[in-house]
């Protein structure tokens, strides 16, 4: 790692005013992503403004038909809450099954979404659920929040606070995951929702994306046959030594297929 | 004591400090003034130098030099060199062109070192390393063996033309070409034996150590063999007097080979230590274990199997590509020749065989031993190709093996390519293990499989390995620089409790636990009482260290030894004290004893007797020590049958291991629980490499892809099952412990077994290791096997 | 620039004054010289680093030092208790559950917690909650039947 910095401020006023004071600062929480990425030497920030010390960011809370999950609540928090699986278990899978134990310890859901990895998981539970994003500055709807490889909405010194999920009338999510690092290859939340369908993916391509023609099938047949015969353009997809374009087009199907089938209990 | 002797599964004395924190690996040692190492390494997989500018770095923070490839070059240090030389078709000997151990005016590899930077902590010497200014001429760099032989490839070295190390042959060509003149039926195939990172969970750490008081130099070092490593630094890299330097090998977290070879960095930290007398540190990181640690296998073969109408093999035919990567690494080019085409009879009475191997230089990583070294690149091919023929002749592929065993009354069994087995009984354990295995079943639970739309496949492997590597006289006729014998020593303490000093070195095979079994057994010392010693030059006598399976069949051979002389002299002092005649001495488990009488004296008081002998034999010295040198009559052959049996999801390609079952004969055996845990640990490896593990370079920049463990696929817990292991016990008929060595047969196995299960399910022959998800499906695409299982 | 930093370290509080970049298992290793928790890698995948921060594993090569600022941390040397080997690490001891020892530190502390959060868990279940743990030598096959006896143990 280079030299840097390290705040941890208890507010959210403190730490954008740490931010905006740094030459080159970022946030961290978990830490999980960013930390191996400053190990390898492929970042050298200033400054690192550590957001956990932030206890509005926590917490979990579910009412009106949502359940909300503060930006620094841990995943494994979010896997083993009590609101989150009873309002959307597949919410609590995919927390569950985000890298390994010790980085649910650690890795936070804000975290997470704020850094848009193509391979991360919680992108797919955003999207698939319609997801609202809370910042110290504004709400953004989840199909304008992720714009690109690891770019979002996000405004310079924008914090993520918490990320409002409606509770669908059911959802599954399913993922393939790379065997050497164990990301998402292909990850899709499949997620019937007040105002249709949503199918998303991640792993498969540079960001996560709806997959629409899914959900107009979907849209009629809420069934794993109801997929059949629908193609992923292999083009569009990531390519690496695990997985080509061909074949993770391929998953996308299969997987998609899980899904719904996980919907369905 | 009964219950902890030869034959029990004693817990292992070494677990305490594991378990609680109190290893001392290489890393865990910080000496006095210590200083940090860390290597710039090149970007590029080939390139000249043009220049190197270290002004900059010089003059950052905390550091206290910065040297490259001409600083060592002005101390006329030697590169790093191969110590078994291998003699080509012509008898030429193999080309091994010079490897510094800082490069100095090409770069052959990504990561070969170009400078290092010593400074007061690792991160000042990173930050510094990033100043180095180095401008590079790039080269079109080449990667794979094929490619390498063409014409017009790029030379990696001059004086090695046409990437050639050697091109080399071993067996008889004439027969073997008759034998395929009159062959009903000849199966041919293509096989990749793919390239692997060996990957100890400890990343390999050197501290080197300048004494001027004494001129002396220690060297800590993550080493499978400190004398060896001693032997090569002084004698022909640094030109350091032998008795001037001491090698210390602590506790060492996991070899596989790795760990047997001298480095250029470990190197480097006594070079620098001794210019600058001050202990110089470096820990290599994973991504510099991936660039750097040795590699393993990494062969392109084709194979023709000749037989009869019958399925008798007549004749094997074999030529194989050998990547050497960038440089010869210690024991390279051993590995491809004479650990490789001197097994591949397998468990068969193949009369004819000729193999042709040619050694190829590339812009990778050094080639050299991993886990089994050659054997299972052999094994790969026999039990791949006796496979493929059942397949083609419509035979069971047990009974295409039971019928080319070798008999259990031919031992000692000749065959045609030099290696004289010494005992087995190959169909008993086939037996065995389709027994465990459920093999009368198997087409049941295929077809309960594609019901759930699935492919379901079963695999056997009769490997066969040469171990306790090896008599001296032979490898030395073969090219060894080295002999291949082992040392030990017993020193007795007054008070009756033992040292035990191995050559051999314990890395995670419990040798202190296996060892000590054997002196309790022989000697009567509670198993509490005995310590044994090794990994440190200045303890140990001169010893060759572990690796080829050989630590007990030639370390514990060489204990056995000692304890004779142990006894023998005890008996002295025994016949003394007893008053009656050496003759008369019987000696059993610790008791001496005068035979057809009640006297008898224990082995504590002729221990206290030897050091404090007022009441003693006159012309007998004081004292209870031995030492023993044993060099073995002939190699030993652990053989054995696994047997996979897979499940693959045909929408995804994923293959599930349904089964694993290995019946292995290693002799005799010391410690039951400790020779399962090698076996699970080496099927685990074989599995990685047959469904999991590749090294893959870019063809094109020579890039390494996978230089981290999100790349490289490491088995893991839920990637493997539990495995059924059964043991046969056919004594090995040439050293004293009837053993024949456990620790590589896993590794050996287990790629045949489970490429065989998967060729099974999948139909074809045409699927390389590693068999991933990608692959597997890719070839279910192929075959249209995704629709037929619908 | 270096801060101060608290930790309490196997029950004793350690305050050192340290470098930003340094990482918990730095802190660990070389401030405290408590060389039981290894580094195995470079990517969060070994888990030779797992120490229990406040009572959940964690792989401490992830983690800087000052995330830590304030907890309790609870490291491979601080497991047994009172001069007795805490169940897990004799169940490992009995069931040879580790070769060369390297991974063993990391391995068991991660089991713990497995088995404090799964008190009678599944060889499915351990084998799928030693995700982040890697071992080389032992095929994993003992450490599944060490993690099972072990949990066991622990619940009486």
């Amino acid at each position: 790692m280079y030299a840097f910095n390290y705040h941890r401020p208890a507010s959210l006023a403190d730490a954008a005013k740490l931010l905006g004071g740094a030459s080159d600062g970022k946030f961290i929480a978990g830490g999980q992503t960013l930390l191996p990425t400053l190990k390898n030497r492929l970042a050298s920030p200033s400054d690192l403004v550590d957001l956990t010390g932030i206890a509005e960011l926590g917490g979990i809370s579910a009412s009106g038909g949502a359940v909300s999950i503060g930006a620094i609540t841990k995943h494994a928090a979010v896997a083993t809450s009590a609101d989150v699986k009873k309002a959307i278990p597949a919410l609590a899978k995919l927390a569950g099954g985000i890298g390994d134990p010790q980085v649910r310890n650690m890795g936070t859901c804000g975290g997470s979404v704020a850094n848009n990895d193509p391979a991360a998981d919680y992108p797919a539970a955003v999207v698939g659920l319609n997801a609202t994003v809370h910042t110290n500055k504004r709400k953004i709807a989840a199909d304008a929040f992720f714009t690109g490889l690891f770019e979002t909405a996000l405004e310079e010194g924008e914090i993520i606070t918490k990320i409002e999920f409606p509770q669908p009338k059911r959802a599954g999510y399913e993922k393939f995951r790379n065997p050497a690092s164990r990301y998402a290859m292909v990850g899709v939340f499949v997620a019937e929702t007040a105002n249709g369908i949503r199918v998303a993916v991640t792993g498969a391509g540079p960001c996560v994306f709806r997959h629409t023609e899914m959900e107009a099938a979907l849209g009629k047949s809420f069934s794993p046959d109801a997929l059949k015969g629908i193609k992923t353009d292999p083009a569009k997809m990531n390519s690496d030594i695990h997985g080509s374009g061909e074949y993770r087009a391929h998953l996308v199907g299969v997987v998609a297929k899980r899904a719904v089938q996980n919907a369905l209990g | 004591m009964a219950n902890q002797g030869i034959g029990q599964a004693v817990r292992r004395k070494e677990d305490f400090r594991f378990i609680t924190g109190q290893g001392h690996y290489t890393d865990d040692i910080n000496r006095p003034g210590q200083l940090y190492a860390v290597f710039l390494r090149s970007p590029h997989a080939f390139a000249k130098i043009r220049s190197i500018n270290t002004d900059a770095a010089r003059k950052m923070p905390g550091v206290v030099a910065v040297y490259t490839g001409k600083d060592v070059a002005a101390d006329k240090v030697g590169g790093l060199i191969c110590g078994w030389t291998v003699k080509d078709k012509q008898g030429n000997p193999h080309k091994a062109p010079r490897h510094d151990i800082i490069a100095i005016d090409h770069v052959r590899h990504v990561g070969d070192q170009v400078a290092v930077v010593i400074a007061r902590s690792t991160s000042e010497a990173r930050d510094a390393c990033e100043a180095i200014e180095v401008d590079y001429d790039v080269l079109a760099p080449v990667t794979d063996v094929r490619s390498a032989l063409k014409p017009g490839a790029p030379q990696v070295h001059a004086d090695a033309p046409g990437n050639l190390c050697y091109d080399w042959e071993f067996g008889d060509k004439a027969s073997t070409d008759q034998a395929f003149a009159k062959a009903a039926h000849v199966t041919k195939i293509e096989l990749v034996n793919n390239r692997l990172s060996p990957n100890p969970m400890e990343p390999r750490s050197a501290i080197g150590e300048y004494d001027s008081g004494t001129d002396s130099t220690t060297v800590y070092t993550t080493s499978q063999n400190p004398h060896v490593i001693r032997l090569i630094l002084c004698a022909f890299v640094l030109g350091l007097p032998e008795h001037k330097v001491r090698v210390i090998a602590p506790d060492v977290g996991g070899g596989f080979g790795s760990k047997i070879f001298n480095y250029a960095e470990e190197t480097v930290c006594v070079w620098a230590a001794r210019k600058l007398k001050k202990p110089v540190k470096w820990t290599s990181d994973r991504t510099e274990a991936f660039l750097t640690d040795a590699h393993g296998r990494d062969h392109v073969t084709h194979a023709e199997l000749a037989l009869d109408k019958d399925g008798k093999f007549l004749g094997l035919r074999v030529a194989t590509m050998a990547n050497m990567g960038a440089y010869l690494s210690t024991f390279a080019s051993a590995v491809p020749t004479y650990l490789y085409a001197l097994l591949l009879a397998g468990q068969y009475t193949t009369p004819a065989i000729y193999a042709e191997v040619k050694a190829v230089f590339t812009n990778t990583t050094p080639v050299d031993a991993y886990r089994g070294a050659g054997r299972p690149e052999a094994t790969y091919v026999v039990e791949r190709i006796v496979e493929a023929a059942a397949r083609e002749l419509k035979m069971d592929p047990a009974e295409i093996r039971r019928r080319n065993f070798v008999p259990v009354d031919a031992f000692p069994y000749q065959t045609p390519v030099a290696c004289v087995y010494d005992s087995g009984q190959y169909a008993k354990a086939l037996d065995e293990a389709m027994k465990m295995a459920d093999y009368a079943n198997f087409a049941k639970r295929k077809a309960e499989s594609a019901r759930k739309g699935n492919l379901r496949g079963i695999g056997i492997c009769a490997y066969i390995e040469a171990c306790g590597i090896a008599p001296s006289a032979v490898v030395g006729s073969l090219g060894a620089g080295v002999g291949l014998w082992e040392s030990a020593q017993i020193r007795f303490n007054a008070t009756g409790s033992v040292f035990v000093y191995t050559g051999s070195h314990s890395h995670g095979q419990g040798h202190e636990t296996t060892f000590a079994q054997i002196v309790s057994d022989k000697l009567g010392v509670p198993m509490e009482n005995i310590e044994v010693v090794h990994g440190d030059t200045a303890l140990v006598p001169m010893g060759m260290g572990t690796y080829g399976s050989r630590s007990l069949a030639v370390g514990g051979s060489a204990i056995i030894r000692a304890t004779e002389k142990i006894i023998d002299k005890g008996k002295k002092i025994a016949a003394h004290l007893m008053e009656a005649s050496v003759d008369d001495v019987a000696y059993d488990k610790g008791i001496f004893s005068v035979k057809g009488t009640d006297k008898q004296v224990p082995m504590a008081q002729i221990a206290f007797t030897a050091y404090v002998p007022h009441n003693y034999p006159a012309d007998l010295e004081p004292g209870l020590e031995a030492s023993a040198f044993y060099d073995p009559a002939n190699f030993t052959f652990p053989a054995g049958v696994h047997i996979a049996e897979v499940e693959i999801d045909s929408a995804t390609g994923v293959t599930t291991i349904a089964n694993w079952v290995a019946v292995d004969d290693f002799g005799n055996v010391i410690n039951p629980m400790i020779v399962e845990g090698q076996v699970h640990g080496g099927i685990a490896q074989g599995i990685g490499q047959a469904m999991l593990e590749g090294v893959v370079y870019d063809p094109k920049s020579g890039q390494l892809l996978t230089a981290s463990f999100n790349d490289y696929c490491m088995p893991r817990a839920d990637d493997l099952p539990s495995y059924k292991v059964g043991m046969i016990e056919t004594p090995c008929p040439h050293n004293p412990l009837g053993v024949k060595g456990c620790g590589e047969a896993g590794a050996i196995a287990a790629p045949a077994a489970l490429m065989n299960a998967i060729t099974d399910a999948l139909g074809t022959e045409d699927i390389n290791m590693p068999a991933t998800p990608q692959n597997v499906w890719r070839v279910i695409q192929r075959q249209n096997l995704a629709a037929a299982a619908e | 620039m270096t801060i101060s930093v608290t930790i309490t370290v196997n029950g004793q509080q350690e305050t050192r004054d340290v470098e930003p970049r340094t990482l918990l298992v730095q802190f660990l290793r070389e401030h405290l010289q408590l060389t039981g928790t290894h580094v195995g890698c470079d990517t969060s995948q070994c888990g030779a680093c797992v120490v229990h921060i406040d009572g959940k594993s964690v792989k401490s090569c992830t983690i800087l030092a000052a995330q830590a600022q304030g907890a309790k941390v609870i490291t491979i040397e601080g497991l047994a208790q009172d001069g007795k080997l805490h169940p897990m690490q004799e169940a490992f001891r009995e069931h040879h559950a580790l070769q060369c020892g390297f991974c063993t530190p990391g391995m068991i502390m991660s089991a713990v917690d497995l088995a404090q959060r799964n008190p009678n868990p599944s060889e499915e279940t351990v084998r799928h909650e030693l995700e982040g743990n890697l071992c080389r030598c032992t095929g994993y096959h003992n450490i599944v039947k060490a993690v099972m006896a072990g949990a066991q143990a622990m619940r009486g």
